[in-house]
């Protein structure tokens, strides 16, 4: 048992109001440069969607991830030893940056200055890169909103697997629902992008399992951007250099959540530690697609089990990490509640980010009978709709629509769980039967025994049930970001250079300047 | 000798050499970040095949080449006995040398011409490009003009450069050769000389490390065996927070 420590995350995507606070509190920090203008480090996406860059989940295009090498094995589908060296010249799967968007301005300054004349001055776009005129022809949010429409939505890649009949049913007009799925670096621990740099630029951390690419080391081979299934690498046009999110581990080193996380509005983002077995890493990636998840989940491990805790010990892992382990919200989320889902597992990345599939578009289907008593409880603002266009919250109906609702299920399971329709259907009873207790508690219309029985059904306590709604949608601060102290005061300690010396100089000395683009 | 051929077939040389090894190496070790290939393939990656794989795969090999006969001219000189052998050699050579004669005008025609490439193209990509083009093109007006090249580079040129070497230049066969010939080899150095300046630098940081290396890299900023000796200061192990 190799014991290594993962700074895991969770989204609560029932929470997730596309507001994109997120991604802009990201791009401020971090990718305000020339040459990043177009990365979305953190982006948020509607789905059913194509996303950014357009159709990322369609791996025959974009050739990422590890795909299985027939002997049992798994390899990268786009890169890899052989591959990446052969197309170092040019990469025949790279994304261009036609896949993102052209990054633009407006001429704002023709507003000012314009001569006086009869028709109003405008503002004209221009290109980030060339400076010239322009058509915006996408942005990076371009399908906001657009569940529905043939261009995106129903070239969603996760509609693949569902019928004609079902599609056309998700895309009635009257039935039609979309979620948010906000996206980040996965901080996966079989990270394609680290398996595929000839530079050996992008790592992981040891302590905490974020991973980085060495700047001064990536030398603009291109490789991770092909890689990363979830074409989270981008490739600085004008450094000359990859980028990816950095999980904000300056702001981690000193106790601050990421600036997503602390930004979020809906308070959807959860951080904390999962301890996990690093010697089962080769073993869950390569697992049958079918078991992948489940393989994935018994790599993490139980942070109050006495042995984990000596052999984390044993390896370096700190008491301090330990417990932040036993604190952590994923954990309890993703381990110990079920309830959370790793996005696309079958790229086989094992992704540290876990996602809590949504309720609310596969519950709020379309009543069509036994809607007199909900009719009664109506406000009247609803009832200026028609009848059948209410949505049938009530609750013997609760259940009943997670089997047919107007978002089908194998959606949500080739998203969440590589097809197993069952392991999303657990997760959404569980969620189902916990709004129907906390409606018990708060409300009290519900049967008692309606309630028992679906709590039972999705195998939860009352009290596990509560605490599950603490988490949800009453946690403070501190109990949505666990973050473990970074202990740089012990990494000062072991440079072999005198420590008070390193301590009174830190920040001082010549300065090298801003890095520029290469010479 | 003139002073063009000291200055170019002696003075130039070490002079070069001196530029790169020291600007290469405080280049790799104090500016890092700008060591980089700087590829353009994300603004524009369609003609950019057509260009960029015939440029590397004929320059790569026809560098092989060079470095075969200054390595070991005997053999080259050897092969070269027979004449059809020297005639394949010759001639694959040739067809590569076009490969990379082609491919270097097409990248410049793209930079050119492509407003995308255009803005990222800066003063040093242009010298470099044309000083690449001038050097290539020498090269394939030698091999078809002045026939057998493989054959009086390793009896002749070698020598000179192995003079080089040692510290003891003795360049009279190379000042007595045509002027494209003393060009081909000023061009050489002035390449070698840009590199420290120019995106050239990414040839000597190929990724070959890459082969052996396990795909999976995790580093630590502790030492964790430090860490988990609890007699050590800094070990965090065996201490309540």
């Amino acid at each position: 048992m190799d014991v290594r420590s993962q700074i895991s995350m969770v989204f609560h995507l029932d929470k997730c109001i596309g507001c994109h606070t997120c991604s802009v509190a990201c791009k401020n920090i971090w990718t305000d440069r020339k040459g990043a203008e177009y990365m979305w480090w953190n982006n948020v996406e509607t789905k059913p969607g194509t996303g950014y860059p357009g159709k990322w989940e369609n791996q025959d295009i974009y050739k990422g991830g590890w795909e299985e090498d027939g002997n049992g094995g798994i390899r990268l589908k786009g890169a890899g030893k052989p591959k990446s060296l052969s197309n170092i010249f040019h990469n025949p799967h790279m994304p261009s940056i036609d896949d993102y968007y052209e990054p633009f301005t407006y001429k704002y300054l023709d507003l000012i200055e314009a001569e006086a004349g009869d028709i109003q001055p405008t503002a004209r776009p221009v290109s980030m890169i060339t400076g010239e005129p322009m058509d915006i022809q996408m942005g990076p949010n371009w399908d906001d909103d657009l569940s529905g429409t043939p261009d995106y939505a129903r070239k969603d890649p996760n509609l693949e697997d569902l019928s004609e009949a079902e599609q056309e049913a998700m895309f009635q007009l009257e039935r039609m629902a979309f979620f948010y799925l906000p996206r980040i670096c996965n901080h996966c621990l079989n990270a394609a992008c680290v398996a595929s740099c000839p530079s050996g630029a992008i790592y992981k951390r040891g302590e905490d399992g974020v991973v980085l690419i060495n700047q001064d080391v990536c030398r603009g081979w291109r490789m991770c951007v092909t890689a990363c299934p979830y074409k989270k690498s981008y490739y600085n046009w004008d450094t000359g250099k990859s980028e990816k999110c950095i999980l904000c581990y300056p702001r981690l080193e000193s106790g601050y959540a990421p600036a997503c996380m602390h930004s979020c509005v809906g308070r959807i983002r959860y951080l904390g530690v999962i301890l996990y077995d690093a010697d089962r890493i080769e073993e869950a990636a390569s697992a049958d697609e079918s078991e992948l998840v489940e393989r994935q989940l018994d790599m993490l491990l139980d942070p109050f089990d006495p042995e984990v805790i000596a052999a984390a010990k044993e390896n370096g892992v700190a008491d301090s990490t330990i417990e932040s382990a036993q604190n952590s919200p994923t954990y309890k989320f993703v381990k110990e509640w079920d309830l959370a889902l790793p996005l696309h597992p079958e790229f086989r990345t094992l992704p540290m980010l876990f996602y809590v599939p949504p309720l609310l578009p596969v519950m709020a289907s379309v009543a069509d009978a036994n809607d007199n008593a909900q009719r009664e409880k109506i406000h009247d603002i609803g009832k200026k709709w028609p009848d059948e266009w209410v949505y049938d919250t009530s609750i013997d109906q609760l259940f009943g629509t997670i089997d047919d609702a107007r978002f089908p299920l194998e959606y949500m399971a080739s998203l969440f769980s590589a097809g197993d329709v069952e392991a999303v259907k657990s997760r959404l009873e569980k969620l189902m039967a916990i709004r129907l207790h906390r409606r018990r508690e708060t409300v009290g219309d519900v049967d008692s025994a309606t309630v028992d029985k679906a709590l039972k059904k999705a195998g939860l306590t009352g009290q596990r049930a509560n605490a599950i709604y603490y988490l949800t949608s009453l946690a403070k601060f501190d109990d949505r970001f666990v973050i473990p102290p970074a202990h740089r005061e012990q990494a000062i300690e072991m440079l072999d250079e005198d420590v008070g010396a390193t301590k009174g100089e830190t920040g001082f000395g010549f300065k090298r300047g801003t890095n520029k683009r290469g010479a | 000798m003139n002073w063009f051929d000291t200055f170019s077939l002696v003075l130039f040389p070490y002079a070069a050499v001196a530029v790169f090894v020291i600007g290469m190496a405080y280049r790799y070790r104090q500016r890092g970040f700008t060591v980089t290939s700087l590829s353009s393939q994300f603004l524009e990656g369609r003609s950019l095949f057509w260009a960029v794989v015939p440029f590397h795969i004929g320059i790569l090999v026809v560098l092989f080449g060079h470095l075969l006969a200054f390595l070991v001219p005997d053999a080259i000189l050897a092969w070269n006995a027979v004449p059809v052998r020297l005639m394949i050699l010759e001639g694959m050579a040739l067809i590569f040398g076009l490969a990379t004669l082609v491919g270097i005008a097409g990248l410049m025609y793209r930079r050119f011409t492509n407003e995308r490439v255009r803005a990222v193209t800066t003063k040093m990509d242009v010298l470099l490009e044309v000083v690449l083009l001038a050097q290539v093109g020498f090269g394939v007006w030698i091999a078809v003009g002045y026939r057998w090249g493989s054959s009086w580079f390793a009896s002749d040129l070698t020598p000179y450069l192995w003079s080089l070497v040692a510290f003891s230049p003795e360049a009279t066969a190379a000042a007595a050769m045509p002027l494209v010939v003393k060009l081909h080899i000023l061009g050489a150095f002035l390449l070698l000389f840009l590199v420290p300046f120019t995106r050239l630098a990414h040839v000597f940081v190929a990724p070959l490390h890459y082969i052996v290396r396990p795909y999976q890299q995790v580093i630590w900023n502790w030492n964790r065996k430090k860490i988990r000796d609890p007699r050590s200061g800094t070990s965090v192990s065996g201490r309540r927070r």
